[in-house]
């Protein structure tokens, strides 16, 4: 559509919503729109038609059955938090925003389970639970903002999925709607439901199958004690063994993280943390659980790391010192972000073993390109985020991180990882898809959207590259002489 | 072509297969023969393919091919003090790794070392077409794409062969330790609820006449303390436990119709629960009930579970759970995507699949 036909649909559009939206609910005024024009990757903006805001699972179904019969396109939106473009508007499409379902429906202490609406903040769940002594475990670092319904649709992670795993291992339902607008349950009260798991189908699937409209997610008791120990290292490569020591003495951390000096500078210049400024890298290890356990686990988890090499280890004498340890870590995004106008949030998995090799190979790509790069790596499920410093305000260098960004996410997956641990692939690693996936493969993923989608219409053109796009992109990258997608032609 | 390898072989046979519209039955260590309903079709005998093929402790993941022996596996992980959180059953037989994800079932582990799914991490599949096709990955954290290898959990095998599968493992609990609480079934219903609700290192919690079982799996300082809290007496240990598993206990020895019912925990005795072992701290039941298919599935669903018909059924109830038309659409487009011929073990979980 041009942008006279574009206004045209608008005004046949927005009547037809508002007859099953109130009114003021369907947005289509510029200025309405433009605080949707991008989610947490806020280098790609797109204006939507218009925005809709249901305010009840009925009329997000008449707002789905109106956009079929009309084939429009519809993107889902929560909280706006994401990092990969997921919720970027379709120009010709609607942008469905779950905000006002933001209801808890009900906390059920006995079966430790919620029921809540999507637009609900996946910390508030916690903060519910807290009278009964249980918890929501997944912890995105944006878990202040961030909404569950959006943590479905990205398989959401966190600092604690080693041992409390990712949304998909801590969900017992959902209520979707299809893009017909009808209404279906996926698993159930129970630990598993009849037939196929749609639920982990759906989980991570980023809006494109459906509109989750109602999440049942499974209660933890809170731990009774958590404790920290800070190791500093004077090389990478040992805090990447030390990490390994840990595993291979039998404990399971809650936690797991590295910092590399980049990353620790910035964070300590920021929160004075109390990190040793000089360390090639540390490691922030918690274990949690009953009280006794803490104070075994934590005895256990020193002794390896000063047997690895740590050169000092320091554990948290108490929980101002423990939060203190952490507020470095959880601040390290915004603490980079105070040394250069701009950075690019990569998300690779790797398996660990494989660290000191991809952080060699970083450092020579930020030595190439002459952008610095910070590391800030989950440690324990092997799950990197380098940062890329730039300046959108010089020409070229959001292309240059770009490029990059692309190159450290290619060698993940030639380590044998993955181009996205938890932010998801959205608009922005689309390109990547190609290198991790063959065409029969991502000619699967589409065949199996359109078995719930067949006129395409949920978050079109994201998560999956089509065939033709892989191929101009693929051609850049042929790998030991093995041209991909070989059938196709190229231009 | 490394030894246990028989991919190839394999891709030709379900190739061939899908040309000729040949239903094929898919054969691991059948240990699981008698669970779902029977599948007329050439056997597509998938234990030759075997072995671990990668494992590295400190990385927490193992990979092995479909047909490797789930004993295999555990020793392994044993060997090197971690161990598979499902605790997968083989029943009266040896289980194959691939029949344990494909069948999705559980051991008494289940509500807190997770269902085979969640400790899958990806697989190479052979769909109905003959084609090999890599989903998920070898890392904890993946989430390009559609989770496509998860939906091979608990599909038996309907939607592809698993010709290796990778798994997230664990450390094995340093201390262990077994006890039985005398109370009668709604008492102890609570009690599992209440301790469910606590941070017990619980690993099991099951009821049977009158007894309620409960394991502690930790490390030793806390599996003492918990031990000492909850009181109780010495258990059977894991006599007791793997007798549940592979359905070894006298409860289990019975010709008559045996349900599975999958529930909120705190589900309270429905009326169908006449003869009952409460497993997975009230999460799974296993019942003998004089009341009818029908009469039993709609009591489930009122209160959001389901039923399973899981042994003795009479050939004409169908084995699982009715599903509603939208999700009986979503299963029927998903085969087709799959196995377009719908040779692939067909009728083996639903009769339109």
């Amino acid at each position: 559509m041009n942008e006279i036909e574009r206004n045209k649909q608008r005004d046949v559009l927005a009547p037809k919503l508002r007859k099953v939206v109130d009114g003021p609910h369907v947005l289509s005024l510029a200025e309405e729109l433009k605080p949707y024009e991008c989610d947490g990757l806020a280098a790609y903006r797109v204006m939507p038609l218009l925005v809709v805001l249901p305010g009840s699972v009925a009329e997000v179904q008449a707002v789905l059955r109106v956009c079929h019969a009309e084939g429009i396109a519809v993107v889902a939106r929560g909280a706006g938090t994401g990092l990969s473009g997921g919720a970027l508007p379709n120009e010709d499409g609607i942008l469905l925003s779950l905000a006002r379902l933001n209801r808890i429906i009900s906390i059920e202490p006995e079966n430790c389970c919620a029921r809540v609406q999507p637009g609900v903040r996946n910390l508030a769940i916690s903060e519910a639970a807290k009278p009964h002594g249980l918890y929501y475990a997944p912890d995105p670092s944006s878990q202040i903002a961030c909404s569950i319904g959006g943590n479905v649709a990205e398989n959401a992670g966190g600092v604690h999925c080693l041992k409390y795993g990712l949304t998909v291992n801590n969900l017992l339902g959902v209520e979707m709607i299809t893009i017909e607008g009808e209404r279906v349950t996926l698993g159930g009260g129970g630990l598993d439901g009849p037939g196929y798991d749609l639920l982990a189908l759906i989980t991570g699937s980023e809006g494109m199958l459906g509109v989750v409209v109602e999440v049942m997610v499974k209660l933890l008791p809170i731990p009774q004690r958590a404790q920290v120990a800070l190791a500093a290292f004077d090389e990478v490569e040992i805090a990447g063994q030390a990490v390994a020591d840990i595993i291979a003495a039998g404990i399971l951390p809650a936690g797991l993280e590295m910092m590399d000096n980049p990353s620790l500078r910035a964070a300590e210049d920021f929160v004075h943390a109390g990190y040793p400024t000089d360390a090639a890298a540390i490691l922030l290890c918690e274990v949690d659980g009953g009280s006794e356990e803490v104070s075994e686990d934590i005895a256990k988890v020193r002794q390896r790391l000063l047997d690895s090499g740590a050169r000092e280890v320091r554990t948290a004498s108490d929980e101002t010192e423990r939060a203190r340890f952490w507020a470095g870590r959880k601040a390290a995004f915004p603490a980079v972000g105070r040394i250069s106008p701009d950075y690019y949030c990569m998300d690779g998995t790797i398996p660990r073993k494989h660290l000191p090799r991809v952080l060699r190979e970083i450092a020579r790509y930020s030595e190439e390109s002459g952008l610095r790069v910070a590391n800030v790596f989950h440690a324990g499920d092997g799950n990197l985020h380098p940062l890329i410093l730039y300046d959108a305000n010089n020409s070229g260098e959001l292309e240059l991180a770009e490029e990059v960004g692309g190159r450290i996410l290619e060698l993940c997956v030639e380590v044998g990882g993955t181009i996205t641990g938890e932010h998801g692939v959205g608009l922005e690693k689309i390109n990547q898809m190609c290198a991790q996936f063959s065409p029969e493969e991502l000619q699967m993923f589409h065949d199996v959207k359109a078995v719930f989608d067949a006129k395409g219409l949920l978050n079109p053109g994201k998560a999956i590259p089509t065939l033709n796009r892989c191929a101009e992109f693929g051609a850049m990258h042929v790998k030991a002489g093995d041209l991909r997608f070989p059938h196709l032609e190229r231009f | 072509m490394a030894e246990g390898d028989i991919e190839q072989a394999l891709a030709d046979q379900v190739r061939d297969a899908a040309e000729r519209g040949q239903p094929l039955k898919l054969i691991g260590l059948n240990s699981k023969s008698f669970y779902g309903h029977a599948v007329e079709g050439e056997p597509l005998q998938l234990s030759g393919h075997s072995g671990i093929t990668r494992y590295e402790p400190t990385e927490l993941v193992l990979s092995a091919r479909g047909g490797t022996p789930v004993p295999e596996i555990e020793a392994a992980l044993a060997e090197n003090g971690q161990m598979l959180t499902f605790e997968p059953p083989g029943f009266d037989h040896t289980a194959s790794l691939g029949g344990a994800i494909a069948s999705g079932l559980g051991g008494p582990r289940r509500p807190w070392g997770g269902a085979p799914r969640d400790q899958l991490l990806g697989m190479t599949l052979l769909d109905g077409r003959g084609r090999i096709l890599h989903f998920g990955g070898e890392v904890m954290k993946n989430v390009a794409g559609y989770d496509l290898s998860r939906l091979m959990a608990g599909a038996l095998g309907t939607l592809g062969a698993l010709l290796e599968v990778s798994i997230k493992v664990l450390p094995a609990p340093t201390a262990e330790r077994s006890l039985v609480l005398e109370l009668p079934r709604e008492r102890a219903l609570q009690k599992m609820r209440e301790l469910a609700r606590q941070p017990a290192p619980l690993s099991a919690a099951c009821h049977l006449d009158d007894r309620l079982h409960i394991r502690l799996s930790g490390n030793s300082a806390s599996v003492a303390a918990w031990e000492n809290q909850i009181g109780g007496d010495v258990g059977d240990g894991e006599d007791f436990w793997q007798g549940l598993r592979n359905h070894r206990l006298r409860f289990f020895q019975s010709e008559r119709p045996l349900w599975r019912l999958s529930l909120p925990p705190a589900t309270s005795r429905l009326d169908c629960e006449q003869q009952v072992l409460t497993d997975w701290a009230g999460s799974q039941r296993w019942v003998y009930s004089s009341s009818s298919a029908m009469e039993i599935r709609d009591e489930v669903a009122k209160v959001g579970g389901h039923a399973i018909l899981f042994r003795h059924g009479d050939g004409k109830i169908p084995i699982f759970h009715p599903l509603d038309p939208v999700r009986e659409r979503l299963h029927c487009g998903l085969k087709k995507t799959f196995d377009p011929q719908a040779i692939l073990n067909p009728g083996h979980q639903y009769a339109s699949i």
